[in-house]
């Protein structure tokens, strides 16, 4: 069986792969993506504390359940950020995140 | 070496990779791409914990709509490859090594304090569907309603924004 610290291990390899694509790419699609590619990253170490737990234990499916919770806020999350999108896109004429800087000094 | 840990590998090395392709590839779409194989080889990890409903909804929801909704996006914005601009000097130079910072330090506190985490005792222990609607209908009910609202002011909310102005 494969042990528990190997998903969380591979949990923070894709965050921090996130974190790097958030912070270097300047694609506002991107960006969003790698926001994406966070929340994932959470859920996977969400299951497996899950997984990790005896199998009658009380809570062992809450991990689960807050996965799916997580799902339905990201699906909500992408439909108001790509309506923000689409709306900056034709303010600005542009997706690089650098044109959108009215609030820059 | 076990078969569990063997596909546990393939699956882990084709997230990374995957994940890894989103950061280096220039144009939009193919980050989406990339992006599907992290989300399907996560949804093959979650089967191989037994979370045989969250790996269907992994794959229903974000490998589809999710997906779906970004290639749509792309292709309506016609993003093409990205413009290069300057990296601020604190991204430049300070950007890796802080994310690499970052990622050994979660993964040294998974390692430490994940070692009093026990291992599942069987392989394969499939978390009954069943169990799963039981808590959510009944523990998790006022969550679940409160998630329809959230869904309800989030289909609202991207109708509004972008709507094309009249007049």
């Amino acid at each position: 069986m494969v042990p528990t610290q190997y998903y969380l291990i591979l949990s923070a390899i894709l965050f921090g792969l996130g974190v790097v694509a958030f912070v270097f790419r300047r694609n506002i699609i991107t960006i969003f993506m790698s926001i994406e590619l966070m929340l994932n990253a959470v859920n996977l170490s969400f299951v497996a504390f899950s997984q990790s737990m005896p199998a009658d234990h009380l809570h062992k499916l809450d991990g689960q359940l807050f996965v799916l919770f997580v799902i339905v806020v990201a699906a909500a999350e992408a439909a108001v950020g790509l309506g923000i999108i689409i709306l900056t896109a034709r303010n600005r004429q542009s997706l690089n995140v650098e044109r959108v800087d009215l609030l820059k000094l | 070496m076990s078969a569990p840990l063997i596909i546990f590998f393939v699956l882990a090395a084709l997230a990374v990779i995957g994940a890894i392709s989103l950061i280096l590839q220039k144009h939009p779409i193919h980050s989406a791409l990339s992006l599907i194989v992290v989300m399907v080889a996560l949804a093959g990890l979650y089967l191989l914990m037994g979370a045989e409903f969250v790996a269907a909804v992994q794959i229903i929801v974000y490998g589809g709509a999710i997906m779906v909704l970004f290639v749509f996006v792309i292709m309506l914005l016609n993003a093409g490859e990205e413009e290069r601009t300057d990296f601020s000097k604190l991204a430049k130079f300070g950007g890796l090594p802080l994310a690499l910072a970052l990622t050994g330090l979660l993964a040294a506190t998974m390692t430490k304090h994940g070692a009093s985490i026990p291992n599942p005792e069987t392989a394969g222990a499939l978390a009954p569907t069943r169990d799963l609607s039981n808590l959510l209908f009944t523990t998790f009910v006022y969550p679940f309603e409160l998630t329809s609202f959230l869904i309800l002011i989030a289909i609202m909310g991207a109708l509004v924004l972008a709507q094309r102005e009249r007049g």
